[in-house]
């Protein structure tokens, strides 16, 4: 993507690592958080993971450039959005089984990827959630300045 | 029994933390302190000797822990954070208003 | 070597560095020394059959001592606190040291570390794989038998962030200032 703000964040050193790191983070967020019931790991960590690779991003690039990747409202949205859903698949498990968050989309077959029913969604939306909930802590904590000398 | 109280020598040491320091963040990470040996001790009790991390093999069967404390334990990790970061920015809020971090300093807290 | 020896060892590194962390006078090396706890922390979880907690706890505190840096290390804080009241620490040492004295009574009744008198375990353990499918037991309990929990945790999560952001929103510390 362009950069727009080249002279915020880093030096050109930092920038050029950043480009090959942040993809290496952000697959393995990815990695822990699908084969969350399967190996250690989860929504939890997996979602943290994000988190760090934008936070990796932010303080390489300066945090212009990732509100051009990914812009905060948006973040805000999927935060929000990941939690009604998540309630949402309760509300179907109550529609279609007879109890809030039960499980509606069968056990599948023990060791396998696509198994344990809707475990790896909630793992998806808890990633999701926490992923962007913890990053913008991070934004408003850092990009909080004082008027200095007041 | 010596690693029980061992954890408990760490809490005692948040607690510790938290009662006679004046900083706003050292209070914070006194906090953060007793959280993680709560946590560790949760933990620790609920270790089997000789046991492995509860993930099935497949065809084999071995003595797991238990993963109900850990189950709980990852809760309240998450939690930890949540609380850690709104703890800071209230700090920033108040250093922002008072001009100081020290608590004893901080006669007006109103409005 | 056994499970306990290491977990001597990497508990009194965790002591050492929590009272470090509070006695260290600068703020920046304090939060770093806090690394030393949460990540000690997260190898003791490894020795204790925890993987997960490891991973989530290691992730967690390089988040958490981001955060802490940024928030606090970029103002020029003033140093405060840096004397203290005897008196007062004192009797706070002499309280907390009973307390531990009278907790090796208290102690002594807990089952001995290695055999935990926890039953509710086996039926997770045995039945978890066939009801819920999932390989991971701390993912099954988590998200299966215990997701109402973890819903409200999620709630709960959601709160304490709405409450950053709202504490440390925008528009009202312009309309404060105008």
């Amino acid at each position: 993507m362009h950069n727009r703000y080249p002279n915020e964040g880093m030096s050109l050193i930092v920038k050029t690592i950043t480009r090959f790191t942040v993809w290496l983070i952000f697959l393995f967020g990815l990695y822990i958080f699908l084969h969350g019931h399967l190996t250690p790991g989860g929504g939890f960590a997996g979602g943290v993971i994000i988190a760090l690779s934008y936070v990796h991003l932010t303080l390489a690039y300066g945090r212009n450039y990732v509100n051009d990747v990914l812009k905060k409202s948006t973040m805000h949205s999927l935060e929000a959005l990941a939690s009604l859903l998540a309630v949402l698949v309760g509300i179907i498990g109550l529609y279609a089984m007879g109890h809030f968050l039960q499980n509606f989309m069968g056990v599948g077959q023990l060791h396998h990827l696509l198994s344990a029913g809707y475990i790896p969604v909630m793992n998806m939306l808890i990633c999701v959630k926490v992923g962007m909930g913890l990053y913008l802590v991070f934004y408003y904590l850092a990009s909080y300045h004082l008027e200095e000398g007041k | 029994m010596t690693l029980y109280l061992m954890c408990f020598f760490l809490f005692l040491v948040g607690v510790y933390g938290a009662i006679t320091k004046r900083d706003l963040i050292k209070i914070i990470l006194a906090i953060g302190i007793m959280g993680y040996s709560v946590n560790l001790f949760l933990v620790l009790i609920a270790y089997r000797s000789g046991a492995l991390a509860p993930i099935l093999k497949e065809g084999i069967s071995v003595p797991m822990v238990d993963p109900i404390p850990q189950a709980l334990v990852l809760t309240s990790i998450v939690i930890e954070l949540g609380i850690t970061a709104l703890m800071a920015a209230l700090a920033i809020r108040i250093y922002e208003k008072y001009d100081t971090l020290d608590i004893t300093k901080i006669r007006r807290l109103k409005g | 070597m056994p499970v306990d020896v290491w977990l001597y060892f990497i508990l009194s590194i965790m002591i050492i560095g929590s009272i470090a962390c509070l006695e260290i006078k600068n703020i920046l090396s304090s939060i770093i020394t806090i690394g030393i706890v949460g990540l000690g922390l997260s190898i003791a979880f490894l020795f204790l059959g925890a993987p997960d907690l490891a991973l989530v706890q290691f992730v967690f505190e390089i988040l958490c001592m981001i955060i802490l840096i940024r928030a606090f290390s970029k103002r020029s804080l003033k140093i405060t606190a840096l004397k203290r009241d005897i008196p007062e620490t004192v009797i706070a040492i002499v309280i907390l040291v009973s307390i531990f004295v009278l907790s090796i009574f208290a102690f002594k009744d807990l089952p001995s570390f290695g055999q935990p008198i926890v039953r509710v375990a086996e039926k997770y353990l045995t039945q978890a794989g066939v009801e819920t499918g999932a390989q991971n037991i701390v993912t099954s309990v988590i998200l299966n038998y215990r997701i109402y929990d973890t819903l409200g945790e999620l709630t709960v999560l959601f709160t304490a962030i709405l409450g950053a952001l709202t504490v440390l929103r925008k528009i009202g510390r312009k309309k404060r200032n105008a």
